[in-house]
């Protein structure tokens, strides 16, 4: 084993390798590595916020959901209120129809046994007449009488 | 094993570094034996060693710098998914270590890291493939496993060594790396002795991280020239169970290079 220039040789390779390596090999493999590392980090990021972010709309989606049920039920309670409202109204309206055509038929009526009443009246003018001529035996001048006929119909 | 060589022979070879060299008798020239080798002192260079380290070197530059240059953010490919794991492992291990800002401690550690490994890993190809393909083309030494070369893991160790002298003196200056080494742990009435042992301590560093790496890959290289010494029918016996407990070696080897590295240079940089 004899000691020589190799030695001198081996140091001035190493020398070499070793500025290479730090030159060409070292920082862009570590550099690589880091923005791996950066780009992993991100996604793991970016995922954790997709999940917070669906959470999120989760929470919006149910909130939106409770408030138009809520407003459906304050809807449809309205429509019973207004449906109860409207037939309570037609009620109304009917009994007053009625109340109504009740009291026409009654005014009719009325006007009818009044208007019989007349006929009744002037007939019974007429057979009082008769009647009192046969019961006179003679006619009567309903002109002069025309007074006493009317006061004896009035008062029938 | 190859023929007409005794054990012995054998051995040496594959332990024998292809050496060029200024041969105090040939002059500039590749050693024909390892006497020949060790004649040219220090003016010589392993040139396997060398060309194996670099290549392996370059081989991890090219597959790193080519994922880099194609890296997405997105999913990865298979590669990038491979060369993203190692880098994170080696950037926890920094970080767990290294608590300082510095940019180089951690492409320096991938560096070592794998190439340490890749170096560690000639060592399961088969002792005899790649010396007997040499040799056919006439190269007559060729080890093939850099790591299990003194002057290749002394020389990163050296680097590292370097590297700690430096940080400490940036970090606490000159005065202030003498007093660390100089006035613990004992105060400064025993100043001389307090020296000596961080000095020893200092050196014992690269020493130790050479020596380990080293005294690991060539006791397993020689183990497996040793198996390869058998009949040929029996060599699967020994070299399966013990390649596959290599594999643990020179991954844990690598890893150990590279966390004492990181250690030493967090020493280099905390004030004491």
């Amino acid at each position: 084993m004899n000691m020589n220039m190799t030695i001198i040789g081996q140091i001035i390779s190493f020398i070499i390798f070793v500025y290479l390596c730090m030159k060409y090999v070292w920082p862009p493999l570590t550099a690589a590595l880091a923005e791996r590392q950066k780009k992993i980090a991100e996604g793991l990021d970016a995922a954790d916020k997709a999940a917070r972010e669906l959470e999120e709309a989760q929470q919006s989606v149910e909130a939106v959901l409770q408030e138009s049920k809520a407003q459906a039920a304050t809807l449809i309670e309205q429509a019973n209120k207004r449906a109860s409202q409207i037939v309570d109204e037609a009620k109304e309206t009917a009994q007053a129809e009625a109340d109504r055509i009740k009291a026409a038929a009654a005014a009719d009526v009325e006007q009818e046994v009044n208007r019989a009443k007349e006929v009744l009246r002037a007939q019974v003018a007429t057979l009082v007449v008769a009647g009192a001529e046969k019961i006179l035996g003679a006619s009567i001048d309903v002109n002069n009488h025309q007074e006493l006929v009317d006061k004896l119909a009035a008062e029938l | 094993m190859a023929s007409g060589m005794t054990s012995s022979e054998y051995i040496a070879h594959h332990l024998t570094n292809l050496t060029y060299g200024n041969h105090p008798d040939n002059g500039w020239s590749f050693a024909h034996s390892a006497q020949e080798a060790s004649e040219m002192g220090f003016m010589a260079i392993n040139v396997d060693s060398m060309a194996w380290s670099i290549g392996l070197g370059t081989f991890f530059i090219w597959l790193f710098s080519r994922v880099a240059r194609t890296a997405t953010t997105g999913v990865p490919s298979g590669t990038q998914n491979f060369v993203e794991m190692i880098i994170e492992f080696v950037d926890e291990n920094v970080k767990n270590v290294f608590h300082h800002k510095n940019a180089l401690i951690a492409p320096m550690a991938l560096t070592i890291f794998v190439w340490v490994f890749l170096m560690n890993l000639m060592d399961l190809i088969p002792v005899d493939w790649i010396p007997s393909i040499a040799g056919m083309m006439g190269i007559h030494f060729m080890k093939i496993v850099p790591s299990t070369d003194l002057n290749v893991t002394l020389g990163m160790s050296l680097a590292v060594f370097i590297l700690i002298i430096f940080y400490s003196i940036q970090q606490k200056g000159i005065g202030g790396f003498l007093a660390e080494l100089s006035l613990q742990p004992l105060g400064k009435w025993a100043l001389p002795f307090n020296l000596f042992l961080e000095l020893v301590g200092l050196i014992a560093k690269p020493i130790s991280l050479a020596l380990r790496l080293f005294g690991n890959m060539y006791a397993g290289e020689m183990i497996f020239i040793l198996i390869a010494l058998l009949p040929f029918w029996a060599q699967w016996l020994l070299s399966v169970p013990w390649a596959l407990f290599h594999i643990l070696i020179i991954t844990l080897q690598a890893f150990i290079f590279m966390v004492l590295t990181i250690v030493y240079l967090a020493m280099a940089h905390d004030h004491h």
